[in-house]
């Protein structure tokens, strides 16, 4: 098993007649994903590399059903179709697109959450399980198959410590990268609960980043309702506050959101934080080590 | 993007929220012009983005023009936590009975946008939600329902405010704010403080104003608000060249490929002894010209002593890196030892091609780690 997406995924790529949208759909599809459809207003009747293309996902939805979308459209459309694709009936939802206004998100994330549809990002590297399905533009060649979860707020941060983890012989059952927006559709506590539940997956690594309270939200969730143990490594420790690290989200506001809080709010809870990438890998083999001797 | 006072104010102004009027000056002689225009008592206002300008001897009262030219000379130029002031805002100035709090943010864990308002005006806002959180009205709104009348009247009972007259005002005014909130697309409106003058006329005396970057697309004008001239010159050097760049203290300049990959370069330099300049990010590619353009902003600051390039290859493979490095550095002349690290796709062609065209000055690491010892060691012995 995995998470988020895998051999049951299809996919409908919004914003597959662009240059990133082609060049990263065509990818996924060499990977072995099932991409069914693309969809580019006045393009229906196309075809990306035998991918057919729709004018709207509606369209792409009575004649492909795919049941995942990812969203490519440049970021002042990107709300418009992320509603278009829920209100299609598009279970899951991957927004690549940078820089969504947070005002927009808001609203987004507020009418899709009560209707149980999962959505990752926006402003994220996209989804992987290795040897299943990859939807994103996360590198698949630099991980491996595995019981690994990795969840990250960072594109190749997560590459760095998934690299470290596969040199050292771990495998991954999902990437998931849910972006480094303020608000995102899917929170760490979101993700981590998907890895509980899957039974392939026997310890997470949590890549979290200065801004927020969410690192500080999932401390919680994993001492209260998570037996899968997790390992963390936060970014950020010399940045000064009030600037913004180039993520729109990795932001110290006052006093709130250091890299130093969240690190004592997991180790306070019992989860182990790495000072560096290299040592969050090691510290994720010491643990896989430990649970398979 | 943070606002001016003034700035903040003309937003408030242009929502229909009740603000004094002034003018900007740069000059003293600016300074006086405006008094006389305004006429009687005026208040001069240094405008820098930071706090504590009160404490700083930032804000002052003059009684005459001939005051006004004064306290301006005064203001203009003073260093306000490492803020220079070179614009100021005469207002007219106000009689103050009572002073409040009112604001509106963007609450990013609970994804709602979060009113406060208190009677105990004036003060920082974390103190009284510290000290006296009894005091302080907390609540949220619904982003799909918007805000609703109720909002308002509920944030003045809870809060304690009971003269009608001072209740009607406000309740104007925080329905007024949360348009400007919307309408903005703010991250936050604050005022603080809001005042009630002796003739109970509730009026905004202060404004505190952020705007989300990313929505600056529609909304031209105020994208043109941004005072370039009072950004550090080198990130406003990089924001002319499209570099994602933030000055820090340090000698270390640093180059990486993604936000986070980039923070916990500046942790690892941080925890081997070094100090680093700046966060840089490249970005998904690694073409020449975004090489010789976030070099040349690093290398404006004096401060720096060595370089270093930390790379992780994803889609941008490695040797596609190395081959931009190569180019950047043919095409302009950089006299820092710089460190490279590449790792990922393709990192051993990335690295021999470095090691093969053999720059001088320029060390090739595998990893993060090591790269950081080196790049801190090759800055002392720089600077030795």
């Amino acid at each position: 098993m995995a998470i988020v997406v895998d051999r049951d995924t299809r996919l409908v790529v919004q914003g597959i007649t662009g240059r990133e949208g082609s060049f990263h759909a065509t990818r996924n599809l060499r990977y072995g994903t099932n991409v069914v459809a693309g969809v580019t207003p006045a393009k229906g009747g196309m075809d990306v590399e035998g991918i057919p293309v729709f004018d709207t996902v509606r369209d792409a939805v009575a004649e492909t059903s795919p049941n995942t979308a990812m969203v490519f459209v440049p970021a002042r459309f990107a709300a418009d179709a992320i509603y278009e694709a829920v209100d299609a009936g598009i279970e899951t939802v991957i927004c690549i697109t940078e820089g969504l206004p947070a005002h927009d998100m808001l609203r987004v994330y507020n009418y899709v959450r009560p209707k149980g549809v999962t959505l990752i990002g926006p402003n994220c590297p996209g989804v992987l399980s290795p040897g299943k399905a990859n939807v994103g533009i996360i590198p698949a060649e630099i991980f491996s198959e595995g019981s690994v979860g990795l969840v990250s707020r960072s594109g190749t941060l997560t590459y760095q410590i998934g690299h470290e983890l596969t040199q050292l012989g771990i495998g991954q059952s999902t990437i998931v990268g849910i972006g480094g927006d303020p608000v995102v559709g899917s929170s760490f506590v979101d993700v981590l609960a998907r890895f509980e539940a899957d039974p392939e997956t026997e310890l997470v690594v949590m890549v979290g980043e200065i801004g927020g309270n969410e690192e500080e939200k999932a401390a919680e969730f994993i001492a209260e309702q998570m037996s899968t143990p997790v390992v963390a490594y936060i970014a950020g420790f010399t940045a000064p506050p009030g600037k913004t690290m180039g993520h729109a989200g990795a932001i110290i506001s006052g006093s709130a959101g250091t890299a130093r809080a969240k690190k004592e709010a997991l180790e306070a809870r019992g989860v182990r934080v790495g000072t560096n990438p290299t040592e969050a890998a090691r510290l994720a083999a010491e643990a896989v080590g430990a649970r398979t001797a | 993007m943070d606002l001016y006072e003034y700035q903040g104010k003309e937003l408030f102004a242009r929502a229909g929220i009740p603000v004094s009027q002034g003018r900007v000056a740069t000059t003293p002689e600016e300074a006086r012009a405006a008094a006389e225009e305004i006429g009687g008592q005026v208040v001069v206002k240094a405008q820098v983005l930071t706090g504590g300008r009160g404490k700083a001897g930032g804000i002052k009262l003059a009684a005459s023009p001939d005051e006004a030219e004064e306290r301006a000379r005064e203001i203009l130029g003073l260093d306000i936590r490492g803020h220079v002031v070179r614009k100021l805002w005469i207002e007219k100035a106000s009689d103050i009975a009572k002073e409040y709090y009112l604001s509106v943010t963007f609450d990013r864990g609970e994804k709602k946008p979060l009113f406060m308002f208190t009677t105990q005006g004036g003060m920082d806002i974390e103190e009284v939600a510290a000290e006296s959180p009894e005091a302080l009205a907390r609540l949220h709104v619904e982003p799909l329902a918007g805000f609703q009348p109720w909002q308002a009247r509920w944030l003045c009972f809870a809060a304690g405010l009971e003269d009608p007259d001072e209740q009607k005002q406000v309740m104007a005014i925080v329905a007024k704010l949360y348009g400007a909130f919307v309408d903005f697309d703010a991250m936050l409106c604050e005022v603080n403080p809001l005042i009630v003058t002796p003739d109970g006329e509730v009026k905004a005396l202060d404004s505190k104003f952020t705007v989300d970057d990313n929505a600056l697309f529609r909304h031209a004008d105020v994208a043109e608000m941004r005072d370039v001239e009072a950004a550090d010159p080198r990130e406003r050097l990089a924001r002319e060249k499209g570099v994602t760049y933030v000055k820090l203290d340090g000698e270390i300049g640093i180059l990486g490929n993604g936000a986070g990959l980039v923070m916990a370069t500046l942790d690892v330099i941080d925890q081997v002894g070094g100090r680093p300049a700046n966060f840089c990010d490249l970005g998904g590619g690694g073409d020449a010209q975004g090489v010789v353009d976030a070099l040349e902003v690093i290398t404006s600051d004096d401060q720096v002593e060595a370089i270093l390039f930390n790379i992780f290859g994803g889609i941008t493979r490695c040797d596609e890196v190395a081959r931009g490095i190569l180019t950047a550095l043919g095409q302009m002349t950089i006299e820092h030892p710089i460190v490279v690290r590449l790792d990922g796709t393709n990192a051993e062609e990335g690295r021999q091609m470095l090691v093969d065209a053999a720059p001088p000055d320029l060390y090739v690491e595998e990893t993060m780690l090591a790269a950081a010892e080196r790049v801190v060691e090759v800055a002392k012995a720089k600077a030795a």
